[in-house]
């Protein structure tokens, strides 16, 4: 569609109110016009007598041929736009080329050569439009020139191209279904993508084009989690909802024992009306059922995947955008524990401010919620609390939701409330209160007399609907005890005479009809009224006159024999045949005649039986089995394309799954760190005496100096001690005794690569994340003072390749088989002692020899220096090289951008740097910390409280943990634990102090004279001590 | 996902349409036009309908109905938002976004609907990256561009969505380097009949308006940030730093933003500013009723309460009034039975009064409900909650920017019922 078309309707739809407008500059828009039709009135124009008509007329003229040349030649300029360098003229060519190029395909074709070479372009946005034209025109017969663009497109190095080639996805999917096979392979590949840019996109595709393929999630889901919180909004609502589908599949139920429990405490049961027990109890049975099999049941663990999407997405519902909360929201409903799904309540609470669409759809989806959920909003109770000023549809929604909330304890406020609702002016949203307060006191017993009398007052208001609509809710109410309220009955006898609504009548005769017992003389005088107005009844009142008069004829037919035969002879020449139908059935049904059959014997038991109370439930009541948040579930009803939301499984499905590549290489080095243990092992033992397990050279060394070997029965070996400290006590204990028992060192080995094997395998995720625990030997300035030259030269050699946490620099899938790992060795760098050493390690994987990795284009930000290291000039396939670079980041985080070449190819890379890594230890004694802390008071302090984690009390894991997250060097014999290091590029101090106090507390105190630093490292180190 | 999208102005007429897959008739809001019929107020039609084959999501803003066709299942909330954010972007590129202001600049609106959409699915929404592709206009590039024939369509490609902070535009330069801050606090609140506060909330929002040169990264403290209670914010704040330290730490757009929306909702935090005294009643006998309200200071932390103006919606039976004002004039509209008091600044020491009576249809019963009164009032340089902002720094940058932070406090729902 066009501009132009637009344009002309809005002219057209003018022009037809009369007088028509001219005043358009056609530069405005006219010039693309394609529809003469308007032109209509041009002779008019030109006939009349106002020169301006007649300019404004000629100018329209000028414009349509304008337009004719125009279409001829636009697609020329398509041809000739590859040799002008102008971008403007370039995208300009492809905005118009979109908006014709469905009008007129073949000219399209025409011009499918310049995108071809515009996809080749050295610039990438002018690619990433290209193809974003390409695959805007609809025409099957590029059908596979659009699937090779968009492969194409899929592997370009631009994330924005490859973001465009997502969009393109399912545009090609929608013009040629076929094609589905290799889009999925093109889906595959671009769920592997890293970039925060291409995540939200591909997602959409994924959605559009086979959701059903869950099993492409895996690999990508711990990224996607990650990767949440950058995504673009748009990208994070369509992310959450997938997410949620794909942890309903792959996760446990994690309510699952709290619903066992629920079943022992009955006590919520009285609150629900009758009815929902029945339903409930049915539900229990089912549940008890299961019982015996989920006893037998592990108690519930959560999956660590779980855990991990609930914590990314938590921060969301923090977002501006009412998209992405909502999903968040529905993501807590449907996946979240019971306890835990109480914060998405003021998140959806703030949405009730915004703009009134946004407001009605969070209320649909609070009312499910709050059937299900009472609890969690039951705090906000006010914020649904209604203005006068709602919309209705806004007014009835919030009714809605507040007589969900309603109970025992805040019922008197509700009905406060409702009562100032019932003298609104808003004649719908009365009726609809009228109806809340029946609900109200059906689920409510306490209230039920109050709410009888308060709608028995309302029998007298003076608005006829208002009335109706309480006769209806009181018959309701009244159903559940008769016998008490035969008075009430009695007053609604007498609103007969008044009331004309028929609903209202209908339902005083039922009730009168039906609890004829009670109002034994009145009955027959109603009846009699009504027998006299038969004829102008309303239909479902006439019917509800002959019910009337059958009943009554059963229960005291002395008095109404008569009566009841005047009313039958009135139905039976009805025009309505229901009518007449009706009064055949019951006359045959209750007027004995030799005829009659059987079953006038049972007229009363027919007429007459125990009728169960109505029930007054939530419309919203069943809506919870949709996917909040969707269309489904708004218009309760289900919706092309939705997909829906799986049961959780019985049994969870393997999670090994979603491991990915990069565990492999913490595997990888977690093994060479037991074959370094091998060297290590004879040097400790021989200070750690019987202990058996070694103080590693990574764990603590100061500690270990300082506080004798009273740690050392604590720690195992790098990997084995972080192993431990995620797993479990058990475990620990396990490993422990087992390493103590052996004395040589290879029966160990073997031993231990079996429980290696032994080991489930969620055993390599804990790995990577104990991975950011391991400690690193950054305190070898500080060991040559205090320690022999012999460790140094041990600790050095082991340092870089053992513990140290390796980050990936390319990964080996796109670097094509070259990858590339970096860690902060903490070393100097001798060449700039301002800079940072980097020590990257080159592994090739692939079959070929890789020649003259270098480094080239170098993008920093200002002030920040990058020492390259030499070119490497054969890597041959298989072989691993290593090599050192300094980087001088100017004591800032930001990354280092530059290109890693080889002889064939070029890898954009960069390397950011944790804080901590920006310094380096320094040796202080403790009146020098003191101070140098003295000096570095006020702006320069940042305090902040913690709570230690559990595994983190000693001191030896402080220790160890600080060191870890930051290059620093402990203060020796310092009373609290102390300390301090300088930043690499302007070796300001760094002095950290953490203070411990009972239980657990601490107290962190960093003072630095870089503000930027100090609170980043406060940030990290207290992640490190928490965790 | 979004398929095709119409304006529609309040008579009823489809003055733009715009589709993003294939061209889908307009027969499809015939739907919507009867519903529209059926819920008589504008406010009232619902938002979500379903059609056979589509379904029609609408919002309403500026007296425009903006109505999107979906074809598959997609969050409502999704596609409301995006609406919602395509007026707002209509709004700051053109200052208002009414029928004929879109009309006047048909061909911008397209480019941005173009640029904002692909294939349904949203691209490019921030304001920043937009304007740097499609230049707003202004009455001087209007001149330039019909006498040089150039379009306002940028000549520079869309850098802003490569960056890690696509809000903010590069290559940003200014003489005068300026951060505003105004906070705004909106008091919703619902009195009842003698006076006590049934409800009473506090909508805060931080607008900023930053015009810094170069990339810089602001942070911005409080005095008692624990005040807030639930709060929202630009995708540009980061989260984590608020978490940990309670300060917004962010890298700016370029220009006017919203910053963050907060809210103080615990009740007796909530100060109500001005007290009401009313008493509205309707005779049995005879058509008429009497009118009495006054207003007067109650919590107001020594600050002037200006602005005030007292809006009643009256009963449909209500005739004409026939009132007098101590001070401020008073309107009432016999179309739409509104009846607003204009007071203006709010006098300590000689309480304003509107007092008269008020004529009813003859023949028809005493009106049942009572009408509720909604207060409208400002108050400058208070932020009603209390917040403070603390301090403001510039890190990343070396020059030294004007800061200025601006309070003020206004009436958001505020309700006295009687």
């Amino acid at each position: 569609m066009s501009a132009s078309s637009a344009f002309n309707d809005e002219k057209g739809g003018s022009s037809s109110v009369g007088e028509p407008e001219y005043g358009h500059d056609p530069a405005s828009g006219g010039i693309f016009s394609s529809d003469y039709k308007r032109h209509d009135d041009l002779k008019e124009m030109l006939d009349s007598n106002k020169d301006s008509l007649k300019l404004e007329a000629m100018k329209r003229i000028v414009a349509v041929i304008i337009h004719i040349i125009w279409n001829s030649i636009f697609f020329f300029i398509g041809m000739f736009c590859s040799h002008c360098s102008s971008l403007q003229v370039k995208k300009l060519v492809y905005v118009y080329l979109v908006r014709y190029a469905e009008e007129q395909q073949d000219l399209a074709l025409l011009s499918i050569s310049t995108f071809q070479r515009g996809l080749k372009d050295p610039n990438q946005l002018i690619r990433a439009s290209a193809l974003r034209v390409l695959s805007s025109i609809r025409v099957t017969i590029i059908v596979p020139i659009m699937m090779l663009a968009i492969k194409e497109a899929a592997s370009d190095m631009s994330p924005y191209v490859r973001k465009t080639a997502a969009h393109a996805i399912p545009k090609l999917y929608s013009l040629d279904p076929e094609q589905k096979d290799q889009l999925i392979e093109v889906i595959e590949k671009l769920l592997a993508d890293k970039t925060t840019l291409v995540a939200g996109s591909v997602v959409m595709a994924f959605e559009e084009v086979c959701p059903e393929r869950i099993d492409l999630i895996h690999k990508n889901y711990r990224k996607l989690c990650n990767l949440l919180i950058d995504v673009e909004e748009w990208g994070q609502v369509v992310i959450i909802n997938m997410l949620t589908r794909y942890a309903r599949t792959q996760f446990l139920n994690p309510n699952m024992n709290e619903s066992l429990l629920e079943e022992g405490s009955g006590g919520d049961r009285t609150f629900y009306g009758s009815d929902e027990d029945e339903d409930e109890d049915e539900e229990e049975k089912e549940k008890k059922a299961e019982t015996p099999a989920m006893a037998k049941r592990k108690p519930y663990v959560m999956d660590p995947d779980h855990r991990l999407l609930l914590r990314n997405t938590k921060p969301l519902l923090q977002s501006r955008n009412a998209a992405v909360v909502m999903a968040v929201a529905q993501l807590y409903f449907h996946l979240a524990p019971k306890a835990e799904v109480g914060v998405i309540a003021k998140a959806l609470v703030r949405l009730l401010r915004s703009h009134s669409e946004v407001q009605y759809v969070v209320l649909q989806n609070v009312a499910t919620m709050t059937i299900k959920r009472r609890g969690m909003f039951e705090p906000y109770l006010k914020s649904f609390y209604i203005r006068s000023t709602d919309p209705t549809q806004i007014k009835v929604l919030k009714l809605e939701v507040l007589t969900n909330l309603a109970n025992e304890t805040n019922i008197s406020t509700i009905l406060r409330e409702f009562q100032t609702y019932i003298k609104s002016m808003d004649k719908d949203f009365v009726a609809a209160t009228i109806q809340a307060i029946g609900r109200c006191a059906t689920n409510i017993g306490e209230v039920r007399d109050t709410c009888l009398n308060g709608l028995v007052q309302l029998l007298s208001n003076r608005d006829e609907l208002v009335v109706a609509e309480s006769v209806v809710v009181i018959k309701k109410l009244l159903q559940m005890q008769p016998e008490k309220h035969s008075d009430i009955i009695k007053h609604m006898a007498k609103l007969t005479d008044n009331i004309q609504v028929p609903m209202a009548r209908a339902s005083i005769l039922w009730l009168i009809g039906e609890y004829c017992e009670h109002v034994p003389k009145i009955a027959p005088d109603v009846l009699r009224k009504m027998a006299k107005s038969f004829t102008n009844e309303e239909d479902i009142v006439k019917l509800q006159i002959i019910n009337l008069a059958a009943k009554l004829y059963l229960t005291n037919s002395k008095q109404t024999k008569l009566l009841t035969q005047y009313v039958l002879n009135l139905a039976k020449y009805d025009q309505n045949y229901d009518i007449r139908d009706r009064a055949r059935f019951i006359r045959q049904l209750i007027v004995p005649t030799e005829k009659s059959g059987a079953l006038s014997k049972y007229a009363k038991k027919l007429f007459l039986a125990l009728k169960p109370a109505p029930v007054l439930e939530s419309p919203f009541k069943d809506r919870d089995h949709f996917q909040l948040g969707s269309l489904s579930h708004l218009l309760n009803a289900k919706a092309g394309g939705y997909q829906e939301l799986p049961d959780w499984p019985e049994a969870a499905p393997d999670p090994s799954v979603r491991n990915v590549e990069v565990p492999e290489w913490t595997k990888c080095s977690s093994r060479e760190k037991r074959k370094e243990k091998k060297v290590e092992k004879p040097f400790y033992s021989d200070s750690e005496g019987e202990s058996g397990p070694t103080e590693s050279a990574d764990s603590g060394n100061f500690s270990w100096l300082l506080s004798d070997s009273a740690s050392g029965s604590e720690s195992g070996s790098g990997s084995e001690e972080s192993a431990s400290r995620s797993e479990s006590e058990e475990s620990e204990d396990g490993s422990e005794s087992e390493e103590e028992e052996e004395e040589e060192e290879e029966e160990k080995e073997k031993k231990k690569k079996k429980k290696e094997l032994k080991k489930p395998v969620q055993e390599s995720e804990r790995k990577c994340s104990f991975h950011a625990n391991v400690y690193q030997p950054s305190l070898y300035n500080w060991a040559l003072v205090s320690m022999t030259l012999h460790l140094v030269l041990c600790l050095q050699t082991i340092a870089p390749s053992s513990a140290l946490k390796n980050y990936e620099l390319l990964h080996r899938i796109t670097g094509e088989g070259l990858s590339v790992e970096y860690c902060f060795s903490r070393q100097p760098f001798s060449p700039d002692a301002n800079m940072v050493a980097v020590q990257m390690q080159f592994t090739n994987n692939a079959t070929a020899d890789t020649k003259n990795l270098h480094i080239e284009d170098v993008k920093l930000q200002s002030g920040m220096r990058v020492k390259e290291f030499s070119e490497i000039e054969l890597l041959p396939a298989g072989e691993t090289a290593t090599a050192v670079m300094g980087i001088d980041f100017c004591d800032s985080t930001q990354a280092a951008n530059f290109q890693l070449c080889t002889h064939t190819r070029k890898f954009f890379v960069s390397i950011q740097p944790p804080v901590g890594e920006l310094m380096r230890p320094v040796f202080l004694t403790e009146n020098e910390f003191k101070k140098e802390q003295g000096q570095l008071m006020g702006m320069n302090e940042i305090t902040e409280k913690l709570t230690l984690d559990m595994k983190c009390r000693n001191e030896h894991t402080i220790v160890q943990r600080v060191t870890t997250a930051a290059n620093l060097s402990r203060v020796p014999c310092g009373s609290d634990k102390e300390f301090a290091g300088r930043t690499v590029s302007s070796s300001s101090l760094v002095l950290v102090t953490v203070a411990t106090k009972e239980e657990g507390a601490a107290q962190l105190t960093v003072n630095c004279e870089k503000m930027v630093i100090g609170t980043m490292l406060v940030k990290d180190i207290l992640l490190a001590l928490t965790q | 996902m979004i398929h095709s999208l119409f304006l529609i102005n309040h008579t009823g007429d489809i003055f733009l349409e715009k589709h993003w897959k294939s061209v889908i008739g307009r027969s499809v809001c015939d739907y919507f036009f009867e519903a529209r019929e059926k819920a008589v107020e504008p406010e009232n039609v619902p938002p979500v309908l379903q059609t056979p084959h589509h379904y029609l999501i609408s919002i309403y803003r500026g007296k425009l109905f903006f109505l999107s066709v979906i074809q598959t299942e997609v969050p409502p909330l999704f596609v409301i938002e995006f609406l919602h954010r395509v007026a707002d972007t209509i709004q700051d590129y053109f200052g208002e976004c009414s029928e004929g202001v879109i009309k006047d600049n048909v061909v911008t609106v397209y480019e941005l609907l173009e640029e904002m959409l692909d294939n349904g699915f949203p691209l490019a929404t921030e304001s920043n990256v937009l304007k740097e592709m499609i230049r707003p206009p202004t009455i001087l590039r209007s001149v330039v561009n019909t006498l040089t024939g150039a379009s306002n369509v940028g000549d520079t490609l869309p850098t802003g969505q490569l960056s890690n902070v696509p809000w903010r535009r590069v290559g940003v330069k200014y003489t005068n380097n300026e951060a505003y801050f105004d906070v705004i606090e909106e008091i919703d609140a619902i009195l009842d009949k003698s006076g006590t506060t049934v409800f009473a909330e506090i909508q805060g929002v931080i607008e900023a308006c930053v015009r810094l040169t170069g990339m810089p990264d602001l942070t911005l403290s409080f005095m008692n940030p624990r005040l807030l209670d639930d709060v929202s914010f630009h995708p540009c704040v980061r989260f984590k730093r608020w978490e940990s330290e309670r300060v917004l730490s962010f890298i700016p757009p370029d220009g006017n933003f919203t910053l963050m929306n907060y809210h103080v909702s615990s009740q007796n935090l909530v100060a109500i500013p001005v007290y009401v005294k009313q008493s509205i009643s309707f005779f049995e006998t005879g058509p008429c009723g009497r009118l009495d309200i006054t207003i007067g200071p109650k919590q107001t932390m020594g600050k002037t309460v200006e602005g005030l103006m007292v809006t009643i919606h009256m009963p449909k039976a209500v005739l004409s009034a026939n009132l007098t004002a101590t001070q401020g004039t008073y309107t009432y509209d016999l179309a739409t039975k509104v009846l607003v008091w204009d007071i203006g600044k709010l006098n300590p020491q000689k309480l304003p009064n509107l007092k008269g009576s008020l004529t009813t249809q003859a023949g028809t019963p005493k009106p049942e409900d009572n009408p509720s009164l909604n207060i409208d009032l400002k108050i400058q340089q208070l932020a009603i909650s209390g917040l403070k902002v603390s301090r403001l720094d510039m890190y990343g940058e070396k020059y030294k920017p004007f800061k200025g932070v601006k309070y003020l406090t206004k009436a958001g729902k505020f309700q006295v019922r009687t």
